[in-house]
Parts: structure tokens; C-alpha cells; sequence
């Protein structure tokens, strides 16, 4: 896994803080933009973003901790986001995200050593009626049980980063 | 094509339904949340791959929808005129779908919704018991409008209410015609909109904004979500005229989205950019000289933002904390202005009340709710989906007939309404009806319309457990009662489900709610102690069977099992 904080091009930051006209009340959106890019908020772009907006850098800070969203630890290549809303969990959420943590050997909240997978949990992505549930990107997969977790670990193991 | 006077809506609507008179068949793919999550995208792009195949893309239209409604039996493909409904559709099936159904006028037979209590076929999705038993003014043409097209809208009377209330209606015919229709908000507090844009209006200040609420942070509710992505244009006719009715035009607009739903955002966002470019947003709207434009905010997946203060704090770019509400947002709300917040779903009733009056609005529901409400149906029940029901049906009619009882014929435990903030509603309760009021009285809630149906085999301790987690990880910390009284229920709920519980316990676990009740800042924490209290009320015998036999009735709490043995 390259650290991509240290590499990171902050013209990038710059062109994201400036497609919302660098307004102070866009931080939220501006730092949902970086956390897309990257897969999460690297130090020296929040550093940026605090400066380019001429907002404290300790609000910065305040927001991208305070929201669920946003992840300040690099994610896998793959990043598994596990629902657990009440209908995915009265429908055996728990076991899908232990059987995550077994395929995986990494536990809710890790990512991998070799930088390929992470896993994480979310409150709800809204197919509560095909749940359990389980997102990649943009790409949700619904009725997940046991076999289905396999399947989608080899799968995306094979593609290498897909479903981002 | 930016329209610059209200008569050529009127074209519009005639140009675009010459041009989809063309076309003998139409084919409509549902694209809604649960049909992406079941791979509907491969059934799209097979209908596609048919559809050029055979060259019929000059005599057939494909429309790739919002939710059909139900997303049990999905991916769902129907098939118009004919209204031939196919659920399960795998894109192996599609090629016989269109020898029969598309170039013939027949259907297959086998591939039809199966009765699962006649075991009969059923073709259309209108006898199909799930649907007939329903009144879908919201989202019955769902299945039939392409969320991608403004002009499908419009061909449908979409921007007329805007018209008449751009052209014809004085802001305060408009706040008489909403407060007559007796519409109460739909995002959970069921409190009067009339009277809530009515104190907006009187509000003083110079700015005022109108805000539409999609956060949907409430798990197991996906109405907003499914309204955004069948039909999002009906937000945005509503908003321009809450905009008129309050005088937002010397503001603007939000529309708060939840970010984790990629679909419902990507629907919003195209819906408000088209809106622009044919000029029911922005400048001088279809030549009224009304200025109005709308913005979008994506939430951030806190679940205290659908709390006004809390989102009004995160539209500012800051933590989403709420605040004490000695005085309402209506009056000082985004940036200390007058501000309007409403869920979607509410504006999304509004362009129907203005186009055909309060009276024939107040024709369904009951006496205090008037009008629909759009319900999602989830858990242990056999047709999971989205639901519409004027607002005095059961339950009980809710669960088995519409939604077709208990899956693997299992019997039914309670009926979770109102999410974190709701309560568990045993059976003997299932005949209340569902309005704004009725499930209050069982300790529960309707709130935003999430409905989560549970069998005999959900513990009532654990659910509880699993909410009190929920708003331990979404409270803000701001209030000492809902912090720290989270933390001290999971700690005894966490004993009860492990086996280290006492007795005395369940009277700490009352004494904590009351005081969370009473001293919480804001109705996260205020609320929070619902489905601690309401199972405790119903199912006082699971908490007892936890703490003196070491036994969950349910089977789930599997650490008591050691203790057992």
C-alpha cells in the first residue's frame, strides 16, 4: 500500500476546493470530494483545505471526526461496507460481517496488511428489503449470506481494486 | 430549452407525448435501490442488447425506473400496454420476454408473479393482492416515468401547480390551501405544514430559506430514498412553491441528501440541473419574474442531522450539533434566518393539494392525518417493499394482507415503527391504525414510515440493545443524558443479553430512560429510551427469561447458552 499522503497532489485538493467556489460552508461537501478521490481524508489535504478556506484547521478537524462518512485511516483497495440497519440485522447481519472478518482475517474497522481489502460497517443503505446487505463503491449486493460473502471476497480478490 | 412563459408547458407536454405515442411497446426496468443490489443493471443492459438485436429500438421504449414497490421479487421487468408484471427476472429470460411479451402480445406463462396462496399466475401488477390492496398516489406511476427525462414530468402535469402557484395564487392562498389540506410532516413529527410555513412567512428577516429533508438516517426507512429516485422533479415543483409561500426567493434552497445513497443523489442532482437549463429554477421562472434556486447538501451519515438545528448546522459546513429550540427554526434556523425545513416526502404531496384542492386531499387518511403515507416494509415478512396507504388502515392489514404475513411460516413477534426512536408493537396491538397519532398510544411511533416486521425468532432484548448501540455511536455528546445514558443502557443491556444481569437492573434501566426522557437536549435522546421502554412494556417476560433462566426465547443472545450448561 503506498502511503498516498505523502505523494498526494494538492492541486488536486485545490481543483476540489475551488469546483465549490472555495466557500467556508462547502467543507463538508469539499471534504466528501477528497474522502471519493482518495478513500479517505489525508492529513496535509485537510491542512489544505483549512488554509484554502481560511477555516481554523482545529473546525476542519471537528467535522471530518464528527461525521460517520468521513475516514481519516487509508481503506483497502476493495472496501467492504457491511449494513447493519435493523432490517439487514434482524436478517442476520452479524453473521455476514463475521464471516467478512474470517474471509478477511482483518476485523470491522481494519484494513489488510497487503493494502487489498478493508472492512467496515454502515448504519443503512436503504435496500432494506432485499438485506442483508453489502456495498462496494456505487455497487450494492443484496441478499448476502454465508456463501455469498466468499463469493464476493474471491471476486473481488481477482479484479484487484475493482468496484471502486 | 429554457421555457420562458407557462404556455409552453403546454407544448412540451403535447411534443413529448406525441413522441412516445411512436412507440408500441414500452418495456420498464426498475431501477430502485433494492433492484440495483439484486444486479437489475445486467437486465437493463440485456433489454438493450435485445432491443438492438432485433432492431426495435425505433418501436420500443425502454425506461429504467425508480422502485416498483415490490423489491422482494425483484429485478422486476413490466411491460406495457398489457402491464405485464415479471419479477425474479435473470437476463437469460429476457430474450423469451421479448418473443412473447414485446413482439408478441402474450406473456410467459411461467415467468409471471406466482399467488402464494392460490398458487395461481397472476399478469398484471394491478391483481396482483400486494398492490390492489394499496392506494399508490405517490408512487403508482412509478413504474411508468423516467426519472431521467423532465419532460415525462411534464407530460404528466408535473410544473402545473407550480404554474398556478407562480401565476394565479398569492402566497397566502397557497398557505390557506396547505393548512386546509390538513398535511402533516411526513418526516416523523407529523407536525402541521400549514402552520409551519405560516410562521415562516410572518418571520422577520430579509433572507428566507426552504429546505428539503432526504438524510434518511433512520435505519430500515428507505422512503426518501426511492422518492428521490422515482420521481425528483416533484420535490422541486413543491419547493418553488414553499419558496412563494414564504418568500424564499430572497434565499434559496437545500435539498440534504443521504451520501450513502449514491442512486437517489445521482437522480437529484440531474433532476435540479435539468430543472435549470429548462427554467423552473433560477432566474425569472417561466417569465414570473420569481427568482428560486435550489442546492444540494450531502449529508455526511449522521443520524442526528435529521434533527432541523443539528441540519441547519451542517448546511453551515460545521458539526452537525443541535441546539436548545427556545426559539423554532421556522423563525431563526439557517443562519439565524426564518427557515422551512421539510421532509421530501411532505413537498412531495404538496404539487397534488395546490393542482386539486385541500378537500380532495382530505378525502383519504383519517380525521387528523389526512392523505397517504408511503411506508417501507422490511424484515420477516414475505412481500418486502414500498408501501402507500391512505392513513386509516391496521397494521394488521399492513402485515398480512398487503405484505403477505411472516416469511417460512413462522408467527409474528411485534412490528418495529419509528426506528431508534420507535417501539416494538406485540400483536395484540396490530389492529391500531397507522396514523400520525394511534401508535403513540402503544408506546411506539409512526415516524418517517420505516416498518420493520419481526417473527418469533428476534429477541426483544437484543433489538433494543442493537438501537441503544446505534444512537451510543450517533449521539452528538453535547448533553450529558443522552451521552452518558447510552453508554450506562448498552452496559446493562449488554449483562441482561450476556447473562450477568440482575433484577434490579431492569428498574436502573427504567430510572435512566425517565431521566433521558426528561433532560435530553433534543429528541434523539428524548426518544431514544422508546424501544427500551416498549419492549419492556410488551416483553417483560424475554428480559426475566434472560436474567433468571439464562434463556433467550428467541434463540439469538447464544452466550447465555454457556451459562446454561
Amino acid at each position: 500500500m503506498v502511503d498516498v499522503a505523502t505523494v498526494m497532489d494538492l492541486k488536486k485538493v485545490d481543483r476540489l476546493v475551488d469546483q465549490t467556489g472555495a466557500n467556508p460552508e462547502s467543507l463538508i461537501g469539499i471534504l466528501q470530494d477528497i474522502q471519493r478521490e482518495w478513500h479517505y481524508l489525508p492529513i496535509p489535504a485537510l491542512k489544505r483545505v483549512s488554509e484554502r478556506l481560511a477555516v481554523p484547521y482545529n473546525r476542519v478537524w471537528a467535522v471530518a471526526t464528527f461525521y460517520e462518512a468521513f475516514s481519516l485511516k487509508p481503506q483497502g483497495e476493495t472496501h467492504f461496507l457491511v449494513c447493519e440497519g435493523t432490517a439487514c440485522h434482524v436478517n442476520g447481519a452479524r453473521e455476514i460481517l463475521r464471516t467478512f472478518e474470517e474471509a478477511l482475517k482483518i476485523e470491522k474497522g481494519q484494513t489488510s496488511q497487503d493494502g487489498k481489502f478493508s472492512l467496515e460497517t454502515v448504519h443503512c443503505l436503504g435496500a432494506c428489503a432485499v438485506g442483508p446487505t453489502v456495498a462496494v463503491g456505487r455497487t450494492f449486493h443484496g441478499g448476502m449470506n454465508r456463501e455469498k460473502v466468499i463469493e464476493l471476497v474471491e471476486m473481488y480478490g481477482e479484479k484487484k481494486g475493482g468496484g471502486k | 430549452m429554457r421555457l420562458t412563459s407557462p404556455a409552453q408547458l403546454d407544448k412540451v407536454r403535447l411534443d413529448f407525448l406525441a413522441e412516445i405515442a411512436k412507440f408500441t411497446k414500452t418495456v420498464s426496468v426498475c431501477g430502485g435501490t433494492a433492484c440495483q443490489a439484486n444486479d437489475c443493471r445486467y437486465v437493463a443492459d440485456a433489454v438493450k442488447s435485445e432491443l438492438n438485436r432485433r432492431n426495435l429500438g425505433g418501436t420500443v421504449r425502454l425506461i429504467v425506473t425508480g422502485c416498483h414497490g415490490l423489491c422482494r421479487q425483484g429485478p422486476i421487468i413490466q411491460i406495457n400496454p398489457g402491464e405485464i408484471f415479471y419479477p425474479h427476472v435473470k437476463p437469460e429470460m429476457v430474450s423469451r420476454i421479448f418473443d412473447e411479451s414485446v413482439v408478441g402480445d402474450r406473456a410467459v406463462e411461467e415467468f409471471l408473479y406466482r399467488d402464494p396462496e392460490s398458487g395461481g399466475r397472476i399478469r398484471r401488477a394491478s391483481e396482483i393482492p400486494f398492490f390492489r390492496k394499496q392506494t399508490r398516489t405517490l408512487i403508482g406511476a412509478n413504474a411508468w416515468r423516467d426519472p431521467s427525462d423532465i419532460r415525462d414530468y411534464i407530460a404528466h402535469g408535473g410544473y402545473t401547480a407550480l404554474k398556478k402557484a407562480l401565476f394565479e395564487l398569492t402566497p397566502e392562498n397557497i398557505i390557506d390551501e396547505i393548512t386546509k389540506s390538513g398535511l402533516r410532516g411526513r418526516g416523523g413529527g407529523g407536525f402541521p405544514t400549514g402552520r409551519k410555513w405560516s410562521s415562516a412567512a410572518k418571520a422577520p428577516g430579509s433572507h428566507k430559506w426552504v429546505i428539503g429533508n432526504a438524510d434518511e438516517g433512520n435505519p430500515g426507512a428507505f422512503m426518501d430514498g426511492s422518492l428521490l429516485e422515482s420521481n425528483p422533479h416533484v420535490v422541486i415543483d413543491a419547493m418553488v412553491i414553499g419558496a412563494k409561500a414564504v418568500g424564499a426567493q430572497s434565499g434559496g434552497g437545500f435539498i440534504y441528501v443521504r451520501n450513502e445513497y449514491p442512486f437517489a443523489l445521482a437522480s437529484i442532482e440531474h433532476a435540479i440541473k435539468q430543472a435549470r437549463d429548462w427554467g423552473f429554477l433560477g432566474h425569472n421562472i417561466l417569465g414570473s419574474g420569481f427568482d428560486f434556486d435550489i442546492h444540494i447538501n450531502r449529508g455526511g451519515g449522521a443520524f442526528v442531522c435529521g434533527e432541523s438545528t443539528a441540519l441547519m448546522a451542517s448546511l453551515e459546513g460545521k458539526p452537525g450539533e443541535p441546539r436548545a429550540k427556545y426559539v423554532h427554526t421556522v423563525e431563526q434556523g439557517y443562519h439565524m434566518e426564518p427557515s422551512v425545513l421539510n421532509n421530501v416526502e411532505t413537498w412531495a404531496n404538496v404539487p397534488r393539494i395546490i393542482n386539486e384542492g385541500a378537500e380532495k386531499y382530505r378525502e383519504g387518511g383519517s380525521d387528523t392525518s389526512a392523505g397517504t403515507k408511503v411506508l417501507s416494509l422490511a424484515g420477516n415478512v414475505v412481500n418486502t417493499g414500498l408501501v402507500e396507504i391512505p392513513m386509516n388502515r391496521t397494521l394488521r392489514e399492513l402485515v398480512f394482507v398487503i405484505c403477505g404475513g411472516i416469511t417460512g411460516g413462522r408467527k409474528i413477534k411485534a412490528v418495529q415503527a419509528g426506528g431508534p426512536s420507535g417501539g416494538c408493537i406485540p400483536e395484540s396491538h396490530l389492529d391500531l391504525t397507522v396514523d400520525f397519532d394511534a401508535l403513540d398510544s402503544a408506546g411506539a411511533m409512526l415516524g418517517a414510515g420505516g416498518i420493520i416486521v419481526m417473527s418469533e425468532d428476534v429477541c426483544m432484548v437484543d433489538i433494543p440493545r442493537h438501537f441503544v448501540r446505534f444512537l451510543e455511536s450517533e449521539s452528538c455528546g453535547k448533553c450529558t443524558p443522552c451521552r452518558e445514558g447510552l453508554k450506562e443502557l448498552d452496559r446493562l443491556l449488554t449483562g441482561i443479553v450476556e447473562g450477568s444481569g440482575s433484577i434490579d437492573d431492569i428498574a436502573l434501566i427504567e430510572e435512566i430512560c425517565e431521566w433521558m426522557r426528561d433532560a435530553s437536549l433534543c429528541a434523539l435522546g428524548k426518544s431514544a429510551p422508546n424501544p427500551v421502554l416498549s419492549t419492556l412494556r410488551y416483553f417483560r417476560d424475554e428480559y426475566m427469561s434472560h436474567i433468571v433462566d439464562h434463556k433467550c426465547p428467541a434463540g439469538v443472545c447464544k452466550a447465555l447458552d454457556r451459562l446454561r450448561t
